[in-house]
């Protein structure tokens, strides 16, 4: 048997059903690897001695029909969980306790998964790189100085770095799929209304859905199957027929027509994106589908509209830290001068930004010309997409437009780190699934993503797309664990 | 100040002013539990015991409608003969306040539930009609509390997240009096859909007044000043004399009139600027993206049409028609659905052979001053509807007069007696015998012939001199007609 | 677009965020950028579109009006700044 924090969460979890693995021993095995990692900087919250107490007491009467039997998981620290801080990678909920848990981790710890801690974010999950999270930069395994991509920046280093079987992310704009395609993972971001926001820490309530990250489409798959439920509790959580995702899998795509949508061959995009968007279409070629030329004609506008709406949401949902209820309060002359010093204090640079962004474009004479206006290019963005689903299943596109960039190389340029997420958020916009594969890697051997985007609800659809190019990719990551001495 | 009674005017040396008046309307809605959360809405419930995650605000907590609410609020529309919109979307008002946990208020801005409506006002000098221009659901914020501790203020949340109806009057009114009148018309009309209790104490009914005056026959609206969250009549009233007057008083002085938020100093009696408010007007209202827009069919709405009961107006037609009320009567009755039910129950235990008349006058004479003295709402009467209607029969048939009935009513407020009863007990059925009344007559007559004889020369007023000396004689008990007749005849 | 520093302190104001003279010039600067990158949008004619609000293909759902949360004020207060068992206290407002 390989070592156990190199095998999949399939094969762990058929190990653990077996009896040759104990959950015990999965969990102190990630546990071990963790503490070696500290250097990655993936943890924010480590929730290791009750880990293993559950593991024992999964040990002790272990239900072995359940999809996650004892199996250890680390989640993005966006998620609330239950008597465990969650910080959302803020100051401003340094020592915020949840008395309640998210629905999504719920949906895990009832399969039987257990809590090994939580992943460092965004701040708020507000960024391409984690370089905004108040607990600092994570480190990508992928090699010493990188980003590992954001805002589920922690989930996917823990992921590739092997400090975690499978984990969960966000995604509003492409923080499930970007950080997959930086550290050669596989990340699924949901059909809107898929998974429950209900005790996920806000950002964009239109835009925000948890998602799955794993080493493989299988695993990928499973994992969804396990938190994707209607749920009262959410509004726009939305009530339809889910499939087995791990169940139904299937490598047949034959006859499947998949679309190449001309806008993403974008300026400046490097050679090797270029070619492995090739390589991609071979792929899917070779394994029977059809390819057809599509055309999203408001791509381009994409990132503009996704700017106003997603900070101006932001700005209202952020609200809630004033001070008063929970969380970090500075001290203040009056009830004003508290919150400005607490926001103040309490909000990062990037944070700061984006309410300030979405506070201009809702207020009174702006409206119009900006919220209303993105609001209509978004239905424009979402026609494109309803057009092209007229011809084809599904689409294939790069994931990003480059490779990992070095910790602090956009740092200070708010737009170029913005760009980061054109191939990703025109899906947000327009609520679809997509999932990100790893498909290859650039001169320097850092891994680049395809993406595969379906029709609203067809999950199943470019998971069976992905695990038959997966097949044909044979991607391997280079890891050398160079950060454990 | 005003020459005519229905008017209300300001007069200054030169100018003479009108008040225009519009309100805004915050009805608690009857519910069970909050609008987007399951706590509940009890009155006077220790301080935050009613709070749950999402009315608190906590991370990633997220709003799901109580269709109850949603269903008050369309019957209340229908009970404002207004338009119900089959489509409205919640927004949210983004404010910072130390009662309002979430930043902002969810509450529908730019698609309300229910559209343009009237309520009709009966005036001393007629009907009135007032439009609605809209109506909308919206979430009530917590309670600051500034006077327990010295240094801070307490926040109480329990009261966050109940749902409200706005409900917005056009600027249609034009004296405190009609402000009075639309206010008690717009709470009997809840409270007989079930929609709000409208009880102003516990602050289930309260107004924003806002006030603007114009010179009489100006056709333009002046600057208009709002007056928040009065919670009485009797405020709202002496709120709009002080704020009309302030009013009038700057436009005299040549200065500016400011649009503005005030407050009514309810000690001092007066309006003044509310400085909390005044860097917080731009709301950034949009369409909150935890919601969805609600959509109502129209099977829905006339489902609950179907519930709607008869409201004040058309039970008005219906007492003026059936009973042959007249409108006064029938305005006083139908006021409260509970006195309506009240005479209603009375009218029917009165059974056939019914005086109508004899009964509201006692429901609004007699019965209502009891009331007032105790305090009391009619549902809390001493006397039940069936021992009233049976007091009323007992002097429709003769079997007591009018006077000894007052006797019986004192008698029975203590313990709701049955006034039959009472009647036997105490040997107060009247005298009807006519062979007994013509004895005590005749003894009458006899101890007093010169009288008599005056009468019989022309002296008429005599009459009403032996009718009281055969009352008296009886014990109150005597049938006054039949010794009416019997004294024409024996005089 | 450029957004000056009135623009800046208005806004600071509105999302009750303080800054300070550096903080508001830096701001100034990062938002014009952003701006100019999202006036693109202007190149665009919208004017008989429809705007989006939700992607949820689906109606909003309602709960039935039942009291389900219990008294949790424990709860409630426990993650507040101060302390007071019965409370959220913010500092004096004077209305």
């Amino acid at each position: 048997m390989s070592e156990i924090t190199n095998q999949s969460l399939t094969s762990l979890a058929q190990n653990i059903k077996d009896k040759k693995l104990s959950s015990e021993e999965v969990t102190k095995a990630f546990i071990e690897r963790s503490e070696k990692s500290k250097e990655l900087n993936t943890y924010i919250s480590e929730d290791f001695s009750n880990a293993i107490d559950k593991a024992k007491k999964f040990d002790q009467n272990p239900n072995l029909n359940l999809k996650l039997p004892g199996i250890p998981i680390a989640v993005k620290d966006l998620f609330c969980t239950q008597n465990v801080r969650t910080t959302a990678g803020s100051k401003i909920l340094e020592n915020f306790i949840p008395t309640y848990e998210s629905t999504v981790t719920q949906n895990i710890w009832d399969e039987g998964a257990i809590l090994l801690g939580k992943l460092n974010c965004d701040e708020f999950a507000m960024g391409s790189s984690n370089e905004t999270s108040f607990y600092g930069n994570v480190q990508n395994p992928i090699d010493k100085g990188l980003v590992p991509g954001g805002s589920s920046g922690g989930s996917a280093a823990a992921l590739s770095g092997k400090l975690t079987p499978i984990t969960i992310g966000t995604d509003t704009g492409g923080s499930i799929r970007q950080p997959a395609s930086f550290t050669g993972t596989v990340g699924l971001k949901p059909t809107y209304g898929s998974c429950s926001r209900y005790g996920i820490v806000a950002f964009a309530s239109s835009l925000d859905q948890a998602g799955p990250m794993a080493q493989n489409v299988k695993d990928c798959a499973l994992l969804q199957e396990v938190i994707s439920t209607y749920d009262k509790k959410d509004s726009t959580s939305i009530d339809f027929k889910r499939n087995e995702y791990s169940k139904e899998l299937t490598k047949d795509i034959k006859g499947k027509k998949i679309g190449i949508p001309k806008e993403y061959r974008v300026d400046g995009m490097p050679k090797e994106i270029e070619e492995l968007w090739q390589k991609g279409i071979q792929y899917v070629k070779d394994c029977g589908a059809e390819i057809i030329d599509i055309s999203l004609p408001n791509t381009s506008y994409a990132l503009p509209t996704y700017y106003i709406v997603a900070p101006a949401e932001a700005s209202s949902n952020l609200a809630r830290y004033d001070g008063v209820k929970y969380g970090f309060r500075a001290k203040g002359e009056n009830l004003i001068d508290m919150y400005e010093k607490t926001r103040s204090e309490g909000f990062g640079a990037e944070v700061q930004r984006r309410i300030m962004i979405g506070t201009y474009v809702l207020s009174s004479g702006y409206y119009d010309a900006y919220y209303l206006k993105a609001q209509k290019v978004r239905k424009l963005i979402k026609n494109d997409f309803d057009e092209a689903y007229k011809k084809v299943d599904a689409i294939l596109t790069p994931s990003t437009p480059s490779s990992a960039f070095k910790i602090g190389e956009k740092k200070d340029d708010p737009v170029s780190m913005y760009l980061n997420d054109i191939f990703t958020v025109p899906v947000n916009l327009a609520g679809l699934p997509a999932i990100s594969i790893p498909a290859g890697h650039d001169a320097s051997g850092y891994p680049l993503g395809l993406q595969i985007i379906g029709k609203a609800f067809k999950e199943q659809e470019i998971l069976n797309i992905a695990y038959a190019m997966e097949d044909k990719i044979n991607f391997k990551n280079n890891i050398t664990d160079w950060w454990i001495k | 100040m005003s020459k005519n009674k229905s008017e209300y005017l300001i007069e200054r040396t030169n100018n003479i002013y009108e008040v225009v008046i519009g309100l805004e309307v915050h009805a608690q809605v009857t519910s069970n539990s909050k609008l987007f959360s399951s706590s509940s809405t009890k009155f006077g419930a220790e301080p935050n015991t009613q709070v749950s995650l999402v009315d608190a605000a906590f991370p990633g907590m997220l709003p799901v409608i109580n269709e109850f609410c949603v269903k008050q609020a369309i019957k209340t529309g229908i009970g404002l003969r207004a338009k119900i919109n089959k489509r409205s979307v919640f927004d949210r008002k983004n404010y910072f306040y130390a009662d309002l946990p979430q930043g902002y208020q969810i509450s529908q801005f730019k698609y309300p539930i229910v559209g343009e409506g009237t309520v009709i006002l009966d005036m001393p000098d007629g009907q009135k009609e007032i439009g609605i221009e809209r109506l909308h659901l919206e979430q009530d914020a917590g309670k600051s509390i500034h006077d327990m501790d010295p240094q801070n203020t307490l926040v109480d949340l329990n009261r966050s997240g109940v749902a409200l109806m706005e409900i917005v009057s056009k600027p249609d009114l034009r004296t405190p009096e009609e402000v009075s009148t639309y206010i008690k018309k717009l709470r009997s009309i809840m409270r007989y859909l079930g929609t709000c209790d409208g009880n102003m104490q516990e602050g289930s009914l309260r107004a924003d007044v806002n006030v603007s005056v114009r010179l009489k026959d100006s056709k333009e609206l002046g600057t208009r000043c709002e007056i928040k969250n009065v919670n009485s009549i009797k405020f709202m009233q002496m709120a709009i004399d002080y704020e009309a007057n302030r009013q009038v008083d700057l436009i005299e002085d040549g200065k500016i009139i400011d649009q503005e938020t005030r407050l009514f100093d309810t000690k001092k009696n007066e309006t003044r600027s509310m400085r909390s408010k005044e860097d917080a007007h731009d709301y950034r209202y949009f369409p909150d993206p935890d919601l969805l827009p609600l959509e109502v069919s129209d099977e829905f709405i006339n489902e609950l049409k179907s519930t709607i009961p008869e409201l004040p107006d058309d039970k008005k037609k219906r007492f003026i028609e059936e009973f042959k009320l007249s409108a006064y009567e029938a305005t006083i009755l139908v006021s409260d659905i509970e006195i309506s039910k009240y005479f209603e129950e009375v009218i029917s235990k009165m059974g056939k052979n019914q005086d109508i008349k004899l009964a509201v006058n006692w429901i609004t004479g007699e019965l209502f001053a009891v009331l007032n003295n105790k305090n009391l709402e009619i549902t809390e009467s001493p006397i039940s509807a069936e021992n009233l209607a049976k007091l009323v029969n007992l002097i429709k048939n003769g079997t007591i007069s009018g006077k000894i009935a007052k006797t019986i009513f004192e008698l029975m407020i203590d313990g709701d007696r049955d006034p039959q009863k009472i009647v036997e007990e105490k040997g107060l059925k009247q005298e009807s015998d006519p062979k007994a009344l013509e004895a005590l007559i005749d003894k009458i007559i006899n101890d007093n012939r010169e009288k008599a004889i005056e009468y019989k020369q022309g002296k008429e007023k005599l009459f009403g001199f032996f009718v009281g000396q055969a009352m008296k004689a009886s014990g109150g008990k005597a049938n006054p007609q039949l010794i009416n007749e019997i004294l024409k005849k024996k005089l | 677009m450029s957004i000056d520093l009135k623009t800046i302190k208005h806004i600071s104001k509105l999302s009750r965020i303080s800054v300070d003279e550096q903080k508001a010039e830096k701001l100034a600067e990062d938002l014009s950028s952003i701006f100019e990158f999202i006036e693109k949008l202007n190149q665009l004619n919208t004017d008989k579109v429809e705007p989006l609000t939700s992607v949820a293909e689906t109606s909003l759902k309602f709960r039935s009006d039942e009291v389900k949360s219990k008294n949790i004020r424990e709860q409630i207060i426990k993650n507040s700044p101060e302390d007071n068992k019965d409370f959220f206290v913010v500092p004096k407002v004077v209305e």
